[in-house]
């Protein structure tokens, strides 16, 4: 058996690097939400945002606990998989990633072990402190991974003597063409990503009749949150894209399944479904609207972008992961947006609560923002390809002088380490939501006096309908 | 020459920031592991949740310090990171897969109900195998390895030595003393007297395995055998091996008087001995037998740049570690978790 070193490496950085990011996505705005109960709870005095704050503090921890243990692999895996990257950038990124640690891990994991365990041991101010120092970290790293990532999308700051890249002015580095578009555009969705997970968990109660005030707040603030937020992300991607037009532009000719050739005058159509076909250069099959790539991309009617055939085919991505990823990424964007602006006119209307069409699907929606955080990542990872740093690296030289069948063992292994534990992750934070939000003042539970009559009467009537079959 | 000094000393201050931050992991992660290495031996699961209670609030960021061991490799040593992962490819990753175990085991366990075994199992199992692959890392590092080109050039298990092995177990009986020790600080009653009964027979091991490697480096490697026991380098370096032996007596007796702080404190001690003295067999290389600090440090804009950095976050970040350790001081008492 013949073993393609590079394209393992590539798989199981794929793999680990995946595995990994869910947990920050839904973390960095889990910190934040917590942070901000708590500062709501010492504020107003009002008991269930502590109460919120804890319940969702276990399941921070276990969160928390799976992204750090696969972060860490990350680390290494630079160097046992990607040593060339290693080498020949590390002037560069490696302090970068350097200031993470020092800046961000740290503070965390540090602060973390009071978050978790200093309930009943700090004062109720210093805990909201750690909570927003745990918050600050999860940020801080952000700034500083993404800074990394969007040096290699669109190196600055830099020059490259005999195929080392050496920094030359740290602060073009850092603040790199692409970086500020991808930051605002991955802190942004990680907060949605959390939205809609502690949407989804409310709607669960809500519908359920369990816990019916807390389920109400999370809805409420999640929705809140989305409302302002997801069409705010829409106007965020659409800068991005346009920053990477100017710097990656085919990434863009692949994204939009442009191979030119377009009349003057005409425009670029935008392709909103095709199957491109690398090996015929054109899309198999297409549904197109004219103007709209030109419009969207140039904000003209019939200016031209970059097509895939300017680009010698060693130097194009991958088509058909970038082209669908998008059209995901972007679907899934705009039904958070309809998700937020629905629910916020229930809201308006007062009808949140008893909308049953409304808050029954809801809650299903918590793996959205984590789908939709994978396919933007996928859209622009693929997308830089066949470059690992833009310009100054391509992937396949980039890879560790370690034998095919060693990747492959260690691929194996990650795949059934990540398995077991990503089922157990999933397993125990369902079961912390089976079990609810508990706290010393916790109104009586769903067998006890409902605050609300309407629910208490549906739960009476569901009761009643359940019965036979159970 | 201003310019070449600096590139003197920088790679010599990068190499010392990293011993450091590396002997931080050692000792912090070392009684998280140990008392993983220990859980096996625990009578009951009230007696588990002591134990793992006593460093629950603390592992995250031991571990933490892991990660600026590999990052300040890239960091200041681009090179010799992208020698030595290749090189010690399989041990790295089987390590980081164990760390995933009993990283996860802490959260999971503590939700559990009836599957908790199955995370006993987990934190123990992977607080070990990670304590042997560490020492199977000292032990690949320290025998060096095939360069070719500034790359690594020899095969996948060329790590995997007699010696290499050795190490591996080596480190697993150091962390499951500095883990019993730990426990002799932090907990009271049964735990504590078991893990006295532990420290009483890993002491002897643990010198055991330093008097093993002790001889087998300088037989096996001459250039170790050339550090040490060249003159005048010998007179210098004979303390070490003779304050490690008067140290242990120490923490021998302590253990016998019933002491609780001052076993953890001489255990730290024998393991930054042994630490001085792998330094001492290894410097100035950072990819033995062949490349060093100055041959794979990182541009001195690079090396600066994060200096500045770490000049300033170091202490602050000793300061709210400290500051956490001393919110979670005193003993951790069976049935009483801080959750």
């Amino acid at each position: 058996m013949e073993f393609d070193p590079v394209l393992l490496a590539r798989i199981q950085f794929a793999f680990t690097v995946s595995f990994h990011i869910i947990f920050p996505s839904f973390t960095i705005g889990l910190a934040a939400y917590i942070a901000t109960l708590e500062v709501l709870w010492i504020t107003t005095g009002r008991e269930h945002f502590h109460r919120i704050a804890r319940f969702f503090t276990k399941i921070f921890a276990v969160s928390f606990g799976m992204g750090v243990v696969s972060g860490i692999v990350l680390s290494y895996q630079f160097g046992t998989n990607w040593s060339r990257f290693s080498h020949v950038v590390g002037n560069v990124v490696g302090p970068m990633i350097g200031y993470e640690v020092l800046t961000a891990f740290f503070l965390e994991a540090t602060f973390l072990g009071i978050m978790l365990f200093g309930w009943n041991r700090v004062p109720k101010g210093l805990h909201v402190f750690a909570s927003i120092a745990v918050a600050a970290g999860t940020s801080l790293s952000a700034f500083w991974i993404l800074s990394a990532n969007s040096w290699m999308q669109t190196p600055a700051g830099h020059e490259v003597i005999d195929g080392i890249a050496y920094p030359v002015d740290w602060l073009a580095a850092i603040f790199n063409p692409s970086f500020p578009y991808r930051f605002m555009h991955m802190v942004t969705a990680c907060y949605l990503t959390t939205a809609l997970v502690v949407l989804a968990i409310g709607a669960r109660y809500v519908y359920a009749g369990k816990y019916p005030q807390d389920g109400r707040t999370m809805m409420r603030m999640a929705i809140g949150l989305i409302a302002i937020l997801a069409p705010i992300q829409a106007y965020i991607g659409d800068a991005h894209g346009l920053n990477t037009l100017q710097h990656q532009p085919a990434k863009i000719a692949a994204v939009e399944a442009n191979w030119g050739g377009h009349p003057p005058g005409a425009g670029v159509p935008l392709v909103l479904f095709a199957i491109p076909n690398e090996k015929t250069e054109s899309n198999d099959f297409e549904i197109a609207i004219p103007h709209l790539g030109s419009l969207i991309l140039t904000h003209s009617w019939t200016d031209d972008f970059a097509s895939l055939k300017d680009f010698p085919p060693q130097d194009r991505p991958p088509l058909l992961v970038p082209f669908f990823a998008f059209r995901i990424m972007v679907g899934l964007g705009v039904l958070m947006i309809a998700l937020g602006w629905v629910g916020a006119f229930l809201l308006w209307r007062r009808r949140l609560f008893e909308t049953d069409w409304y808050v029954w699907p809801t809650q299903f929606v918590w793996p959205v923002g984590f789908i939709t955080v994978l396919s933007g990542w996928f859209v622009t990872e693929v997308g830089r390809q066949p470059w690992v740093a833009t310009g100054i690296l391509r992937t396949a030289d980039a890879i560790s002088p370690v034998e095919g069948w060693a990747v492959f063992v260690t691929l194996v292994l990650f795949v059934i380490v990540y398995g077991i534990v990503f089922s157990g992750g999933i397993y125990y934070i369902n079961r912390l939501i089976v079990r609810g939000p508990t706290g010393a003042s916790i109104e009586p539970p769903d067998d006890g006096l409902p605050s609300q009559p309407l629910s208490g009467a549906r739960q009476a009537a569901r009761a009643a309908i359940q019965q036979p079959g159970e | 020459m201003i310019s070449l000094g600096m590139e003197y000393y920088l790679p010599v201050i990068w190499a010392l920031l990293l011993a450091v931050a590396i002997a931080l992991y050692v000792i912090l992660d070392g009684f998280d592991l140990g008392i993983g290495i220990l859980f096996p031996f625990a009578r009951s699961e009230v007696e588990k949740d002591q134990m793992m209670n006593s460093v629950a609030p603390f592992w995250d960021g031991n571990e933490t310090w892991l990660i600026l061991g590999g990052g300040g490799l890239l960091v200041a040593f681009p090179l010799a990171y992208s020698i030595l992962m290749p090189a010690l490819y399989l041990p790295v990753i089987f390590m980081l897969l164990a760390l995933v175990f009993r990283g996860v085991a802490f959260e999971f366990r503590h939700v559990a109900d009836t599957s908790r075994f199955l995370w006993n199992v987990a934190f123990a199992g992977g607080s070990t195998l990670a304590a042997f692959f560490q020492g199977v890392l000292l032990g690949g590092f320290v025998q060096g390895m095939k360069v070719e080109n500034n790359a690594f050039a020899g095969g996948p298990l060329d790590w995997a030595t007699p010696f290499a092995l050795i190490c591996g177990l080596g480190v697993t009986a150091g962390y499951a003393l500095i883990g019993a020790v730990w426990l002799i600080l932090k907990t009271d009653g049964a735990a504590q007297a078991r893990a006295r009964a532990h420290a009483r027979w890993l002491l002897p091991l643990v010198l055991v395995f330093m008097g093993i490697v002790s001889l087998w480096t300088p037989i096996a490697f001459p250039r170790i055998a050339d550090r040490w026991f060249s003159l005048p380098n010998l007179y210098y370096l004979a303390p070490i091996p003779l304050v490690t032996l008067l140290l242990a007596g120490f923490v021998w007796r302590w253990l016998e008087r019933g002491h609780e702080h001052l076993p953890f404190l001489g255990v730290i001690g024998l393991f930054l001995l042994g630490y001085i003295g792998i330094g001492v067999s290894i410097f100035p290389h950072l990819v033995p037998p062949v490349l060093t600090v100055w041959q794979t440090a990182a541009a001195p804009a690079s090396q600066v740049f994060m200096l500045i950095g770490t000049v300033f976050m170091l202490p602050l970040i000793l300061g709210y570690v400290g500051f956490v350790y001393w919110t979670f001081r005193g003993k951790v008492r069976a049935g009483e978790g801080y959750h």
